[in-house]
């Protein structure tokens, strides 16, 4: 343990011991009255961090022999998920305040949770692996059942705890028998061992288990079904957090443990991938048709959007990698500004989720409407905007690791989702008069939302350049 | 000039942009602003669009004007024309003052209806100068954006059944193409166009879950494309969702998807299909060739039974369509020549035939056969322009649908004359079904009351529709001009393709 170890650790460091401050500076001050305070320093040390690590951060290190690993593919990660959840945090906080959920343990939950994120990116360990994995998601428990009086918020808490302590058995059956197979908990003891040759069936098993542990996080089918429930019950800023930051974290870590630890057996783990892919882009596609909420309907959206990146990984490359990573990046900020508008979405003050509320918005807030119609379209994956050339890296690396089948597959159900992202379109420009939303909303939300349009139309342009740090990124987990 | 296509691609965007962002309010002279600017803008780019055509060097079959950026993913921003492509855009920016001219009556949201002409215009011209894979498949399926909002929120009763038809069913079709784009990427190595249209793709038959793929690799993408395009064409028995979008599209929507969008589909076939697959093509051509017929002979009888003029006219498009496919698929020069020509020429008719609809749908908001009767006792020189289109659609001579017909039915009877035989009688059905519209709407006695006091075209719709009849008819008596720019090109083609094919029997006899 030298010191070369603990900068490597630092960011997390800071942002764990800022939770705690954080939770003493609530509880011995006014406490709620300070919340809105607490959200905004918050947001801006993940910005302030987000910046440090992209800036400082340099070449490989693998920390606490192995056990932490700091290299251009985690931080890639790790900002995203920073900025992700400084921007969800700065959204809710007018939402919350004015519907009096806002504690000051809002924000210091959220920070824990995304230590927890960086903890899992940065995984090179089992162990570090299930710290990370669970620091993340009690925080996340508690942030579900955040709005204690409704029995909606309570039940996505509990629904989305029972269904988390199964998917964490499951993986850390999955951790045990991979340990009893492989002799070390260590990433790269589990690869020495699986490289020597064929890889023992107990170490099969447990990578199975913990694909399954991981699917789970990802919310990939057949392991979805706490998603929905969760994202319609939970306050929707908190739905916009679990849509985001929780799922590049999942993701990356997901890319973490088939590469680093399994990547000597691609093909064991392929098909398992390649299996969840499908499933969950044709289940996300199929079952939002009927969907009148439009939490609900993102729930399905994102489990979609989780089959396509899960593609990328499927491949198996280096490309594949880059391409998930790209793909996450593009859908973290598409979902931004969808949530953003989300949020807005209001008549006489109260929040509706009902699309059909959507009728002929585009009559009554043009600006808005046509920024959301650029997100739908982007959603759904249709050129030139940028959500496309997320779906064009995906089926690139698909089909270059001969698996045109499954790009096919994903195509078709991108034809099924486009379906339920123009009804909205629909209902927002030629649906009929009936009682709408209110005009306007805060500006914050209208900035995140216009952003992120116009993000999704400029970036045709060069992506902003996040092609070559994913490229690097990717790199640097397969060689 | 360098940047001449990036000029005229660009051009109507950046107008919308002005557009959007600096033209305010809803009150009367707002609206008429953004008309006068919708006009200029795409006055403006037909004008610089002569430049185009005046400084391509037909004798040339290469691409002219290419410029080329890089672009993300190892993509390039690459433009170009040749002699197949150069054609598409005239008739693209020739004929959208045209149809922004026709939309000057429309009081509903002008602003963002304009804008969303003048976003179709880049992206239709985009279609035709793109010389890099993904970024064709870029304009060609942007362009469902727009149209999917000008037949929605602008469209008639039943427009909602129609815009998700018209996007979902162009948008499955596209996105398998997307499949066989990217698979063309990851055995050739590049998506830059030209370099494509030499490489040869394996064609080398392989079984595939038990089925024997004769052609290989060439006929899996080849039907990828075709799927694409045959949709967008639209050929027998995809069609069905132009009818729907022609009937509930507004006019001017009307005019751009028959005049413009539909030659995307031909578009594709020549620069895709045909000299990028060879073998699958030559493979595969007798299945066009009689779908094209069956088209042709199947719409023209289905145009007799309808009762809405749009519908008429929309089934009428998919049987001149067929012919297009039929000299596209009879790959010799006649044939090419002819489906190049009968598509611009088409442009024209077509778009001219749907203003007609439209100049007496704007008086009486109907477009029911019935409902008409009798228009030339008080609309003569209506008559007269509807007499001249209706003849050019049939295919009369001295008109351009002649032209177009004539050198397709010529190239099919070389190859294959039954196809030919059974096309021609759709000439005579398409003469039945023309003619007996243009009788019932416009000849007899005038006896329905609401017809009674109906008013002739005024001066704004017969100056739009003086340079489609200058057209139709300069191209009928004269086809040159036409054939003489694409003459070249179309022969470099025909000679590459019939070299790829003996290459790949060769190959074939060798093994």
């Amino acid at each position: 343990m030298t010191s070369a170890d603990f900068s490597a650790v630092l960011p997390e460091v800071v942002i764990a011991a800022y939770a705690m401050l954080a939770l003493l500076f609530g509880v011995y001050t006014t406490k709620d009255k300070t919340a809105p305070m607490l959200v905004w320093v918050t947001a801006a040390l993940f910005v302030l961090v987000a910046v440090w690590i992209g800036i400082s951060g340099q070449g490989s290190i693998a920390a606490f022999e192995g056990m932490f690993i700091d290299d251009a593919f985690s931080r890639f990660a790790k900002v995203m998920i920073l900025l992700a959840a400084a921007a969800i945090l700065i959204m809710s906080e007018g939402y919350m305040a004015r519907r009096d959920l806002l504690r000051f343990e809002y924000p210091v939950l959220i920070a824990l949770a995304v230590v927890g994120m960086m903890v899992m990116v940065s995984a090179g360990d089992l162990m570090t692996l299930y710290m990370g994995l669970e620091l993340q998601s009690l925080s996340l428990y508690v942030v579900a059942s955040l709005r204690r009086d409704s029995v909606k918020s309570t039940e996505a808490g509990l629904k989305y705890f029972v269904l988390g302590a199964l998917s964490s058995g499951m993986l850390l059956y999955g951790a045990s028998l991979t340990y009893g197979y492989a002799g070390t908990t260590l990433f790269s003891g589990i690869i020495a061992t699986v490289s020597e040759g064929d890889i023992p069936l107990g170490l099969l098993f447990g990578l199975v288990f913990l694909i399954t542990g991981l699917a789970f996080k990802v919310s990939a089918v057949p392991f979805h079904m706490w998603t929905p429930d969760v994202y319609e019950g939970a306050p929707t800023p908190v739905t916009a957090f679990f849509a985001t930051a929780p799922k590049v974290a999942a993701m990356a870590l997901f890319a973490r443990v088939v590469h680093d630890a399994f990547g000597g057996v691609v093909s064991d783990w392929q098909q398992i991938l390649a299996l969840l892919s499908v499933l969950s882009m044709f289940l996300g596609a199929v079952a939002a048709i009927g969907q009148r909420d439009i939490k609900r309907l993102m729930a399905y959206s994102s489990i979609a959007h989780m089959g396509y990146a899960l593609m990328g990984l499927a491949a198996g490359t280096a490309f594949g990698v880059q391409a998930m990573l790209v793909y996450m990046a593009i859908y973290v900020t598409m979902n931004v500004g969808t949530f953003a508008f989300i949020l807005s979405m209001e008549r006489d003050g109260q929040h509706i989720t009902d699309i059909s509320s959507l009728n002929l918005y585009a009559r009554t807030s043009p600006a808005r409407a046509l920024a959301m119609l650029i997100l739908l379209f982007s959603l759904a994956g249709v050129p030139p905007l940028v959500g496309f050339f997320g779906k064009y890296y995906v089926l690139l690396a698909a089909v270059e690791a001969d698996m045109a089948w499954l790009a096919l597959a994903g195509v078709v159900a991108s034809v099924i989702g486009a379906f339920y992202y123009l009804r909205i379109v629909y209902l927002m420009y030629f649906g009929e008069e009936r009682d709408g939303l209110d005009a306007g909303g805060s500006p914050i939300l209208g900035a995140f939302l216009m952003g992120s349009a116009a993000i999704m139309v400029l970036g045709v342009i060069n992506l902003f350049g996040v092609e070559a740090l994913a490229a690097a990124a990717a790199a640097t987990l397969v060689n | 000039m360098d940047n001449l296509l990036s000029i005229i691609t660009f051009m109507p965007l950046i107008a919308a942009g002005i557009l959007g962002f600096f033209l305010r309010g809803d009150e009367e002279a707002a609206q008429k602003n953004a008309k006068w600017l919708a006009l200029i803008a795409t006055s403006a780019t037909f004008l610089v669009s002569i430049f185009l055509i005046t400084g391509f060097d037909p004798q040339d079959t290469g691409f002219q004007f290419v410029e080329e950026r890089e672009w993300i993913l190892g993509l390039t921003y690459k433009l170009g024309v040749d002699g197949i492509s150069v054609l598409f855009v005239m008739l693209t920016t020739f004929l959208m003052p045209l149809v922004i001219a026709s939309c000057w009556d429309v009081t509903h949201r002008v602003k963002e209806y304009m804008i969303a002409f003048l976003v179709l215009e880049t992206l239709m011209i985009g279609v035709f100068v793109a010389l890099d894979l993904v970024l064709f498949y870029l304009f060609f399926e942007a362009g469902l954006i727009p149209m999917f909002l000008i037949i929605g929120i602008w469209g008639g009763k039943e427009r909602i059944y129609a815009s998700f038809k018209f996007f979902l069913y162009t948008f499955l079709g596209s996105v398998l193409m997307l499949i066989a784009m990217i698979a063309m990427y990851v055995d050739a190595g590049t998506t830059d166009i030209p370099t494509l249209l030499s490489h040869q793709f394996g064609s080398d038959t392989f079984s595939l879950l038990g089925i024997q793929i004769i052609g290989g690799a060439q006929t899996l993408m080849w039907i990828a494309f075709f799927a694409s395009f045959a949709v967008k064409m639209p050929m027998w028995p995809v069609h069905t969702w132009l009818p729907d979008a022609h009937v509930q599209a507004p006019t001017a929507g009307s005019v751009v998807l028959a005049a413009i969008l539909l030659k995307m589909g031909g578009y594709g076939f020549l620069r895709f299909s045909l000299p990028m697959f060879p073998v699958a093509s030559d493979l595969l051509a007798p299945m066009v060739l009689w779908l094209s017929a069956i088209a042709i002979v199947y719409t023209s009888l289905v145009a007799l039974a309808q009762k809405d003029m749009k519908k008429l006219i929309a089934y009428s498009s998919v049987a001149h369509m067929g012919f297009v496919t039929m000299g596209i698929f009879a790959a010799n020069q006649q044939g090419l020549d002819g489906a190049i020509f009968q598509m611009i020429s088409h442009g024209f008719i077509s778009g001219a035939l749907f203003l007609c609809v439209g100049v007496i749908y704007d008086r009486m908001h109907t477009r029911d056969i019935d409902a008409y009767g009798g228009l030339v006792n008080r609309m003569p020189a209506y008559a007269l322009i509807f007499m001249l289109f209706t003849m050019a659609n049939v295919g009369l001579p001295g008109t351009s649908g002649f032209v177009g017909e004539f050198l397709t039915l010529l190239g099919v009877f070389q190859v294959n004359t039954w196809v030919a035989a059974v096309a021609a009688t759709g000439v005579i059905l398409s003469a039945a079904y023309a003619l007996w519209l243009y009788r019932r709407v416009v000849m007899g006695d005038l006896i329905k009351e609401s017809l009674k006091s109906i008013t002739d075209m005024g001066r704004r719709e017969r100056a739009i529709f003086a340079p489609l009849v200058v057209m139709t008819l300069l191209l009928g008596v004269y086809p040159s001009l036409v054939t003489d720019i694409i003459g070249p090109s179309v022969e470099a083609l025909v000679t590459d393709y019939e070299t790829a094919l003996v290459n790949a029997d060769t190959r074939v006899a060798e093994n």
